[in-house]
């Protein structure tokens, strides 16, 4: 026992064991929001999915799961072997290296940089290598056509969405994203959706760009993330699959957890940057580390929600109307939105 | 094709060039709505040339009829060409064999056929508007669609007992006359679809996204439309006024009051793919109309009284067309002295049909090939045959 104990305070083991905290999240909430997407899909469709395996079919991600990994793993004959088995493991560690600088409470972050939403930024293009790399490694014409749109989809959404984290970043004064959430502390009206905690003047004028901001990175995180109504890469009518139409088995399946990994990851950028992080709604009530953890989670999970939503509802836009919201609608407003801000910012 | 290829050079020397990508769509692809191979030429993302390959799903329908051991035999294979409006498909082969066959029908079958063809109609175009959807990116519609198309499966099952392929209309008659009940849920049916009717045109056909998509997209212009042969949906989408319900009125359609719906170009320019897709969702409310009105003057009568008990015609030919789902679907009969058809040629809409893609796709975006194919509603057992 004690010796057990030793061994798990050692630094390198303690540090070892709190950066796996993140992919334990991970793992758990794929099987979630796999269970949820299909029923909320389902009720909007008005079927029931799921009812066979446990309560509701509760059991069945599991099953789900199960099956994935007996599923016997096919590399096509003509395909480049070692790009092909790197790509969706360069899809996840880009995804899950980005979860290193969310704050997930005040009490767990799992490295508390200066520049952390920068670094997140940074890392979270290295998907796009991934999935370009998957796209020729399958030597498939449908795959090569999905790489190349994701990553023209994603390099060019990456602008708008940056743009507005940088508009962001100005009210805040630093990238630090622990930082970020400790200013919006204290109750809804500190959120940054609703101005954050500035002189009240100051507030109410920046509300209306901050929301324009909000909407600008809701949507370039939708197609980052490669989801309906920006699901190109992937249009299973016109791609059949898009790039991960040759993958089977368990890479298929670590593509898709980093697709929702992904999905959770933009949600709580957003819930950083406007909704207050782990604060909690009602100021100093039911806040504390642990609170923390439950109201980041939840706020998180709207916004999987919300995506999940959409994606039921909306038909998919065509490549060339994709490339004109982000250039010519997205990008513009959010240059206007940080002059103005810049502006008020120095008043 | 050699303009759009060009060349780039490098800083060190090594000529790089772009060219095209030929591309096979199908047999297997999601969204060729069965097993239609499209040899497609790409430059990018624009197509250059569609070439498409048929024949996967050909089963010798018409050499088949000709073995048959007699004209009845015919009908429950008629069935199959074109599965999802199996229907209309006896009802064109019925009208041909009795235009053969000089036989005359009571009044009360004619009715029942028409509102059988009319349910038929709502029917295919429920799935050809969902899978459009489905197409498009949107799949909740195509689920809406089906939930209502299973109401009309249920009221053929209790006429018939068949949920898809009925043999229910017969040469001279009917299987089975109307089973009790019927009358009511028909009517029932006809009240609650309108509803759904108008939420599929918020959730789908008046959405932006999908009027971005489909809105000048493969605009097949009226001359174009009528040098292909083209019927149907896709002739009326294209602004020419013309369905054989209204200008060749076979059994009874001239009793019935309901207008022609014709392609306006309201999104984009006349003939469209949001056009074809539009006349299909109206067509189903004109339907309705004619439901309606069969089921309130509907006659009395025996529907097997006309029944011929041997079929044996005088030598001859006769060719019968009615207005399907797709489009105009004929059959030409040619009659030895047999019992069985010496000759049967079926005029399948949707192959007819198809044959205009190349023309209207050509310069579009993949995305929108895919949108054409889906408008054009094809049903591979029909055109292959």
């Amino acid at each position: 026992m004690e010796t057990l104990l030793t061994f798990l305070s050692e630094p390198a083991v303690t540090a070892l064991l709190l950066a796996l905290l993140p992919l334990a999240f991970i793992l758990v909430y794929a099987l979630v929001v796999l269970y949820g997407e299909m029923k909320m899909a389902a009720h909007i469709q008005n079927r029931l999915a799921y009812m066979e395996n446990g309560w509701h079919g509760t059991l069945q991600p599991f099953a789900d799961m199960l099956k994935l990994l007996q599923k016997e793993d096919i590399i096509p004959a003509a395909a480049d072997k070692f790009l092909f088995i790197l790509a969706p493991y360069l899809v996840f560690v880009g995804t899950y290296a980005s979860f290193a600088v969310l704050p997930f409470s005040s009490g767990y972050i799992g490295s508390n940089i200066d520049l952390g939403i920068f670094y997140l930024v940074a890392v979270s293009s290295l998907v796009v290598v991934g999935l370009l790399m998957s796209g020729w490694a399958s030597n498939n014409k449908w795959s090569l056509f999905g790489a190349l749109r994701s990553a023209a989809q994603l390099v060019s959404y990456e602008i708008p969405g940056v743009l507005a984290i940088l508009g962001v970043v100005m009210v805040y004064g630093t990238m630090n994203m622990q930082s970020m959430t400790q200013m919006q502390e204290g109750g809804i009206q500190n959120w940054l959706i609703l101005g954050g905690n500035l002189p009240l003047v100051q507030k109410l004028s920046l509300i209306p760009f901050l929301f324009v901001l909000f909407v600008i990175y809701l949507v370039s995180s939708m197609a980052e993330v490669n989801r309906t109504p920006f699901d190109l890469p992937e249009a299973e009518s016109e791609l059949v699959q898009g790039y991960n139409t040759e993958y089977s088995g368990m890479k298929f399946a670590i593509f898709y957890l980093a697709e929702y990994a992904n999905l959770f990851l933009v949600s709580a950028v957003v819930v950083v940057m406007f909704f207050g992080g782990w604060s909690s709604p009602f100021g100093s009530f039911m806040s504390g580390p642990v609170w923390g953890g439950f109201w980041f989670v939840l706020k998180g999970m709207f916004f999987v929600f919300f995506n999940v939503w959409l994606r039921w509802t909306l038909p998919r836009l065509r490549v060339d109307q994709l490339m004109y919201v982000s250039w010519k609608v997205l990008t513009p407003f959010a240059l206007v939105c940080i002059v103005a801000i810049g502006f008020i910012m120095v008043m | 094709m050699t303009e759009t290829t060009e060349t780039i050079k490098t800083s060190t020397g090594r000529v790089l060039r772009t060219e095209e990508m030929v591309v096979n769509m199908g047999p297997q692809h999601p969204s060729t709505h069965g097993v239609l191979r499209l040899e497609v030429v790409l430059d990018g993302e624009i197509v250059v040339d569609v070439i498409p390959h048929m024949g996967y799903l050909h089963r010798c329908f018409e050499k088949h009829c000709e073995h048959m051991t007699n004209y009845q035999q015919v009908v429950p294979y008629v069935d199959r060409m074109d599965y999802v409006a199996a229907m209309t498909n006896e009802f064109a082969y019925v009208v041909a064999a009795e235009k053969l066959l000089k036989i005359e029908v009571p009044e009360r079958v004619h009715y029942i056929r028409i509102i059988m063809s009319e349910l038929q109609r709502i029917a295919s175009h429920l799935i050809a508007i969902g899978t459009f959807g489905i197409d498009m990116g949107a799949f909740t519609p195509f689920l809406y669609y089906f939930r209502d198309r299973e109401k009309i499966l249920e009221l053929f099952e209790m006429t018939c007992g068949a949920r898809l392929l009925y043999n229910y209309i017969w040469i001279g008659g009917l299987s089975h006359d109307l089973p009790p009940g019927f009358i009511e849920k028909t009517k029932e049916f006809c009240k609650d679809f309108k509803t759904t009717l108008k939420e599929v045109n918020d959730l789908l056909n008046y959405n932006e996204i999908f009027i971005k998509r489909t809105a000048n997209v493969g605009v097949l212009p009226k001359d174009l439309a009528i040098n292909y042969a083209c019927s149907g949906p896709m002739l009326r989408g294209s602004g020419v006024n013309f369905d054989l319900r209204r200008d060749d009125p076979y059994t009874m359609y001239d009793k019935f009051e309901w207008d022609v719906i014709v392609g306006k170009g309201e999104m984009g320019a006349v003939g469209d793919v949001w056009d074809r897709n539009m006349v299909r969702q109206r067509e189903m409310w004109e339907s309705l109309r004619i439901i309606e009105q069969a089921i309130a003057s509907l006659p009395e009568g025996d529907v097997q009284k006309a029944i011929p008990k041997r079929i044996r015609p005088v030598p001859g030919d006769a060719y019968g067309r009615v207005e399907g789902p797709r489009g105009e679907l004929g059959f030409y009969i040619v009659a030895e002295d047999s019992v069985t058809p010496y000759r049967i040629k079926a005029r399948a809409p949707a192959f007819v049909n198809l044959s205009v893609i190349n023309e209207i796709s050509k310069g579009a975006m993949l995305a929108d090939l895919v949108a054409i194919i889906g408008s054009i509603d094809i049903v591979l057992g029909e055109v292959d045959r």
